[in-house]
């Protein structure tokens, strides 16, 4: 069934989560996990749900985003019918590029009338999971729904700048959706939209070339909030771990969440997580080095302490240095006696001997890509 | 303008490398994992790549199922292209006459069509047996420079290992006067590393003289140079100066992993000049527990160590349980060491079990030898396995 349902994946949308990570890069490319992008989760669940053609909407800022995914051989999307298919803005001098989802959507159009799949499922970039496509999609026929949005229960109450809650009925018809809610209780359930999204793709283009004669330009207030009552929108409950990106302290306690086994084992667990591959060779662990509860990508190579982290691909960690609690990415080199603590450092920086960095839990110490400390 | 390669590589994969008995049970020697993620035959594939040369004959017949997934179309070396790229050659059905590759030699010139077809002016002889990085275009560089018809990699090995390789005697400007296949009592220490060179229509010329030749064994070293040394052909040696291993045993496949491990490596795989391709394992990154201790180890993605691992290389999704120990110890994909158990010198192919308590091989101190557990095999909880042992079957143990 998933055979007939294609993907469109938004890979700028939520780029203001989380600005330090995302001034040089997409949504999409941000790095996570050690060796992924977060690009790498939504379309391992697209291609692990059997869907073999993606669309990628971008916007700007999308170099990293290209190299990363190539011919997108990695996620054995190269095909000669579909595979990756990327979605620059479309814009001639009388237009300027989308700035709301629904244009972005107006501006795709083309793309899904191209299509013969039944199916459109549409996912941002800023969520974590384990996700079956597959069942989203038999759960949207079973309910005969117009559209079927993908909610998480959630207790904390959401620090993005824009949100959507649901309320569902006893069937799972949704009554009643909130953009940007305020005054949200701690410890109360919240039904989150995680930005996952199914409709058929005729419903899709429908709605698109209505929402144009309209002159409509916000899904989420023209569409769906007006049509609450008369649309058949259903909310999915997805019961496992959903991990959203909305801020820094979002970004690092989700990866810190990874060095939980269950974490692990639901993310990583019985199916594959494709990414870019590098030919890094192995990493390495010389005499001295001592290595507690983390996650260690390949290429590296360490020689001094290192707890509670996440090591992307190619970190040199050298002796006497001590890195707990951190996120240290691609290519990072840190000196000898270094101590880091709390600390997220982006691609490519390197860090001299004998400095001390340190952050804490909900404010960690960020240096930027390519800086030299 | 016609298509064509300049040099065509053809590389011998048919080898069975018995003397890596239960490793070899059921895949040929290049197959063999090494280096945490690596196969032997990911170091000829990169050297190819990496001088330059995209067009690769995999001549394969001894257990190719898995050699031949492997190597896939290709691609994890660069190596799916349009026109040329890599290429499994198998024994095969032709109107005529049927056979299996007969010799070395016979097995190229079985596929002389292949070559043939890209209308090259040399072709490259390699073998799926060694660990090494070596840049073929300075070779062929030389071989051009000397106008040579045959040129032949060598390296120096210590006299008293030289009669277990084919001996070049040479004269000072590095031509070759004598060749001599295992010798008693070798002149020299110039050992043929089993990769030639060959002027194209010289070589052809020569295979189908040999192939026409009862006699003949069909073996490069045994037949076809000493063939074009007789005939006066030019012959040089090409010295190479590096780390070359032949990995054909368990001690020089375990010693060649050890090599790869510290800070300054005897062999280095992670230089970024000359990188070593691969097909990726697709796994998260390794974790390191809170009790896990991994000290002078390489270790590939996927692995989950809460125990002590110590001077060993571990494949991708290893898993070392609490209280478990591997010391001196090769461990290929998959393999499991439950808690308590201890693995010590030795080697263990993929997916093997080690169930709690077991003890796998005597410390390397012993001189027992190193034990070596085949694949998927399990070793029972509380199980001894003792040094040098080499088991292909589950294993209860005492």
């Amino acid at each position: 069934m998933a055979h007939s349902t294609v993907g469109v994946i938004f890979s700028n949308i939520h780029d203001e989560n989380i600005p330090e990570l995302s001034r040089h890069r997409t949504m999409a490319s941000v790095p996570f996990g050690g060796r992924y992008r977060l690009i790498d989760f939504a379309l391992s669940n697209m291609v692990n749900s059997g869907i073999t053609t993606v669309g990628i909407v971008t916007k700007n800022n999308y170099q990293s985003l290209i190299d990363h995914l190539g011919s997108g051989k990695d996620w054995d999307l190269a095909r000669k019918d579909g595979g990756i298919i990327l979605l620059p803005p479309y814009s001639d001098e009388t237009d300027k590029p989308y700035t709301t989802r629904l244009e972005a959507l107006m501006g795709i159009t083309g793309f899904l009338n191209h299509r013969s799949e039944d199916y459109v499922v549409i996912s941002d970039c800023d969520g974590i999971s384990h996700m079956d496509i597959g069942d989203i999609v038999r759960y949207h026929e079973a309910q005969g729904a117009d559209i079927t949005m993908v909610y998480h229960e959630e207790i904390e109450p959401c620090e993005s700048s824009y949100f959507i809650t649901l309320q569902p009925d006893e069937t799972g018809r949704i009554t009643g959706l909130k953009i940007n809610p305020s005054r949200l209780k701690a410890g109360k359930k919240y039904n989150l939209y995680v930005n996952v999204m199914v409709m058929s793709r005729e419903f899709l283009i429908n709605t698109i070339q209505d929402a144009v004669t309209r002159g409509f330009s916000s899904f989420g207030r023209d569409i769906l909030t007006k049509n609450v009552d008369t649309l058949k929108i259903y909310g999915y409950n997805f019961k496992g771990y959903y991990a959203g990106v909305n801020s820094m302290e979002d970004y690092f306690r989700h990866s810190m969440e990874l060095l939980r086994r269950e974490v692990r084992d639901e993310i990583f667990g019985n199916r594959d997580i494709y990414t870019k591959v590098r030919d890094s060779a192995p990493s390495k662990y010389l005499d001295g080095a001592v290595v507690k509860n983390s996650l260690i990508s390949d290429g590296c190579v360490i020689e001094g302490t290192v707890e509670n982290c996440i090591l992307f691909r190619g970190v040199k960690v050298g002796k006497g240095s001590v890195v707990r609690n951190s996120v240290i990415m691609q290519d990072n080199v840190i000196g000898e006696n270094v101590s880091l603590d709390c600390v997220i450092t982006d691609k490519n920086v390197v860090i001299r001997d004998r400095k001390t960095l340190a952050g804490c839990e909900t404010l960690p110490y960020f240096v930027s890509k390519g800086r030299m400390l | 303008m016609l298509r064509k390669k300049e040099c065509v590589a053809m590389l011998l994969a048919g080898g069975q490398g018995s003397r890596l008995y239960a490793l070899t049970n059921n895949i040929a020697k290049p197959a063999v994992a090494f280096g945490a993620k690596y196969r032997i035959i990911d170091f000829p594939l990169s050297n190819c790549i990496n001088s330059g040369i995209d067009t690769v004959g995999v001549l394969t017949q001894y257990e190719p199922l898995e050699l031949n997934e492997y190597i896939g179309n290709g691609q994890p070396w660069d190596l799916d292209r349009a026109f040329g790229g890599v290429h499994i050659l198998s024994p095969y059905q032709a109107k005529k006459k049927s056979s299996w590759y007969e010799g070395t030699a016979n097995a190229i010139y079985q596929n002389m069509y292949f070559m043939k077809k890209y209308d090259p002016d040399y072709i490259l002889i390699l073998s799926g047996d060694h660990i090494y990085k070596m840049n073929y275009a300075e070779m062929l560089r030389a071989h051009k420079a000397t106008g040579a018809d045959c040129t032949i990699a060598a390296i120096e090995v210590p006299m008293k290992e030289a009669s277990r390789f084919g001996i070049l005697n040479t004269n000072p400007d590095g031509s070759i006067y004598q060749f001599e296949e295992k010798p008693k009592q070798p002149k020299s220490n110039l050992a043929s590393m089993g990769i030639y060179i060959f002027t194209a229509k010289k070589l052809f010329r020569y295979l189908e003289a040999d192939d026409a030749n009862p006699d003949s064994s069909k073996d490069f070293g045994k037949d076809v140079l000493p063939a074009m040394l007789n005939a006066g052909e030019k012959m040089f040696s090409y010295r190479f100066k590096g780390y070359w291993k032949d990995v054909g045993t368990i001690s020089s496949l375990w010693e060649s992993n050890m090599d790869l491990l510290g800070r300054d490596p005897v062999f280095d795989v992670g230089s970024p000049d000359w990188k070593i391709h691969s097909r990726n394992p697709l796994a998260p990154p390794e974790y390191i527990g809170p009790t896990g201790v991994v000290e002078n180890s390489m270790v590939a993605l996927g692995c989950e160590i809460e125990g002590t691992v110590e001077n060993s290389v571990l494949a991708s999704n290893v898993v070392v349980e609490a209280g478990a120990t591997v010391r001196d110890a090769v461990i290929m994909a998959g393999s499991v060491v439950k808690a308590g158990a201890t693995v010590e010198y030795s080697i263990l192919d993929e997916n093997v079990v080690v169930e709690e308590n077991a003890v796998v091989g005597e410390s390397k101190e012993k001189n027992a030898g190193i034990a070596v557990l085949g694949r998927s095999i399990r070793i029972a909880a509380n199980a001894k396995v003792a040094g040098g042992q080499i088991l292909d079957k589950d294993y209860k143990g005492e």
